[in-house]
């Protein structure tokens, strides 16, 4: 498990609207990366590029490389469905699927691609999921109750136990906690720490602490003004970028100076 | 006057008109109404609208002097609305009441939803009438025919509405062919139910030997016409306001598209699915018109969908009426045809109440805490 990405000149497109420009970035296994920088300055395109969803949007394409360990995802041929079972996605905002109960929630990987187990063994992957989330104790007593009654940080690590259960290679976390109170994010802060042993993570935060909280690496992204393509600026160790930037928009961006 | 000047204790309810008030005026509209009429020669429904005439200026002048002016005007229209909505009511309750008064003997005749109108004649009905014996003939053939028509169309439109519904939401991403659709299923929406009964009729005229093409079949095409814009819309309405999260959340699981909307995105919106397909139901199962001309009328049970013409409940009561069994003795096909419109009204309600039960039974379970 767990796979080293590579961006080489990519480019970005809704429509005809470049939206990232020329981001060049390595990612290695079993880290985490931080993507900070303002408002639309293309963080979340340049995350979702990374397991095909943007495409999920109509007219959204890409141009250059994204290696998975070598390969490249976008090559002719290559079927995005795959690659989304092998990079996993964690979303803003909490959304466990209403209609099922929790364990099926965190079975929804196979359940929805219609892979038949056994009892026993779904048992251990519901088990090794929530465990793996922190979750199993809070909820080992009710798997069968609907997702959606839990906390808003309890269906936010549904939602990783989700992700973890079809062991993916990557997952990639889109502002999880920027919809949770503090404890709750503590919680999942923790969690990225531990989760960090298996996977390769890459998260956007909008909040500065928390990256330099949890992430070993930090990639600074910014945009020249609107209507322009976000590009990538800075990308170091978290150490490095938070204490002596190369750069100085990320040194006035994370000293507050602006965004 | 008095009654306002004990009442000012508190300075929070001074100039404020005791709760009882409308009440009071109510009850002296009304004597000075029934005053009025005992002069003019008493009806009902004078005295209600003289009364009420009384009372919209006399409650605004009360309120006026001691509240004020706006308070005045806020009871004014508080009394206007207020006789909107019981206006509004009265038809409804009025239905239900005439229907309830003039249908429960038909329904209470013996054999009414177990027989069909084949041994009722002419001679049994004159003899009913000059209560020499009890009423013959039932609607068992005009409620089976109704239940299978019906049934026949929800299983004709609902898979083609659904379907639609999914391509409109989930493939067409606003492409002129789904604007196409959208619109004309807003313009079958309002399409009159003979001209869809005439197409039923066209159709499968053209389709079979022509001699054949009346039957129960017909009439489910011709009503499939009316339902599938109205499963269309609400469909589309309800699969419109499942959280695009939960298809990324499923698109990001490795989920296929085709999965996700079976899954995911239909389990979601089944409740209002399920009931805007009951309502759809309810609105096609009163139609007369369209049977009319498709599958004609009967007298005997008759079960297959695809052979000879079949009765239907609305059928059955412009028949009754229309063209009574005996002549010369109208009353047992009008007390029959009272009691086909109840049986076809209870039916309505019934389905309204399986809309909301389905609604609740399929809704997302929220607790669990």
């Amino acid at each position: 498990m767990s796979k080293s990405i590579e961006a080489i000149d990519l480019d970005v497109y809704y429509g005809s609207f470049l939206a990232v420009e020329g981001v060049n970035i390595r990612i290695e296994p079993r880290t985490v990366t931080a993507f900070i920088g303002p408002s639309g300055c293309g963080k979340t395109t340049f995350l979702r590029t990374m397991n095909r969803m943007h495409e999920v949007l109509p007219n959204a394409t890409v141009k250059g490389q994204l290696l998975l360990d070598a390969e490249d995802i976008y090559a002719s041929g290559v079927d995005p469905v795959r690659v989304r079972s092998k990079v996993g996605m964690v979303f803003q905002r909490p959304n466990p699927f209403p209609t099922m109960s929790i364990r099926d929630n965190v079975l929804a990987g196979f359940r929805l691609n219609g892979i038949r187990m056994g009892k026993a063994q779904a048992d251990e992957i519901t088990e090794r999921s929530l465990k793996g989330a922190n979750l199993w104790n809070e909820v080992k007593d009710r798997l069968d109750k609907p997702g959606s009654g839990l906390s808003g940080g309890q269906q936010q690590r549904l939602c990783i136990a989700r992700t973890i259960a079809v062991q993916p290679e990557v997952i990639l976390m889109d502002e999880p906690c920027s919809a949770l109170d503090p404890i709750s994010t503590l919680a999942v802060e923790d969690l990225i720490g531990e989760l960090k042993e298996h996977y390769t993570i890459v998260i956007v935060t909008h909040n500065m602490q928390q990256a330099s909280r949890v992430s070993d690496k930090t990639a600074f992204f910014n945009i020249a003004g609107t209507g322009k393509p976000g590009k990538l600026i800075e990308f170091d160790y978290t150490d490095k970028i938070f204490s002596n930037p190369s750069v100085q928009s990320t040194e006035d961006y994370i000293t507050g100076r602006f965004g | 006057m008095s009654a306002v000047a004990t009442l000012q204790k508190s300075s929070l309810t001074a100039g404020r008109l005791p709760r009882w008030t409308p009440w009071a005026v109510g009850a002296g509209a009304l004597a000075v109404s029934a005053g009025i009429m005992s002069l003019i020669g008493f009806n009902l429904p004078g005295w209600i609208v003289i009364a009420w005439l009384l009372f919209v200026p006399s409650m605004f002048v009360a309120a006026r002097t001691v509240e004020g002016h706006q308070a005045g005007v806020d009871r004014f229209w508080t009394v206007l609305v207020c006789s909107a909505f019981v206006l509004a009511l009265l038809p409804l309750v009025s239905v239900i009441v005439t229907l309830l008064v003039n249908g429960l003997p038909g329904l209470l005749d013996p054999g009414f939803l177990a027989s069909t109108m084949q041994y009722a004649t002419s001679q049994t009905d004159q003899a009913a009438a000059a209560g020499e014996g009890p009423v013959y003939g039932g609607i068992l053939h005009a409620l089976v025919g109704s239940v299978l028509v019906t049934l026949a169309a929800t299983v004709i439109s609902v898979p083609i509405g659904l379907f639609t519904s999914i391509y409109l939401v989930e493939y067409s991403q606003d492409g002129w062919l789904s604007r196409a659709i959208t619109f004309f299923v807003d313009v079958m929406t309002g399409i009159p139910s003979i001209v869809a009964g005439l197409f039923g009729a066209a159709l499968l005229f053209s389709l079979v030997d022509p001699q054949d093409s009346l039957m129960g079949f017909t009439a489910a095409v011709a009503l499939s016409v009316l339902m599938i814009p109205v499963v269309v819309r609400s469909t589309v309405e309800m699969l419109r306001v499942v959280p695009n999260e939960l298809r990324e959340a499923s698109y990001a699981l490795g989920v296929r598209k085709w999965r996700t909307i079976v899954q995911v995105v239909i389990p979601t919106a089944i409740s209002g699915i399920a009931s805007g397909v009951t309502l759809a139901i309810a609105r096609v199962i009163g139609e007369t018109a369209p049977i009319l001309v498709t599958a004609g009328v009967a007298v005997r049970l008759n079960t297959n969908l695809f052979n000879d013409w079949m009765m239907t409940l609305p059928v059955f009561i412009f028949r009754q009426l229309q063209n009574p069994t005996s002549p010369t003795a109208v009353g047992p096909s009008i007390e029959r045809a009272w009691g086909a419109a109840l049986v076809l009204v209870l039916l309505v309600m019934a389905l309204n109440l399986a809309a909301r039960l389905i609604a609740r039974a399929f809704a997302p379970k929220q607790t669990g805490r």
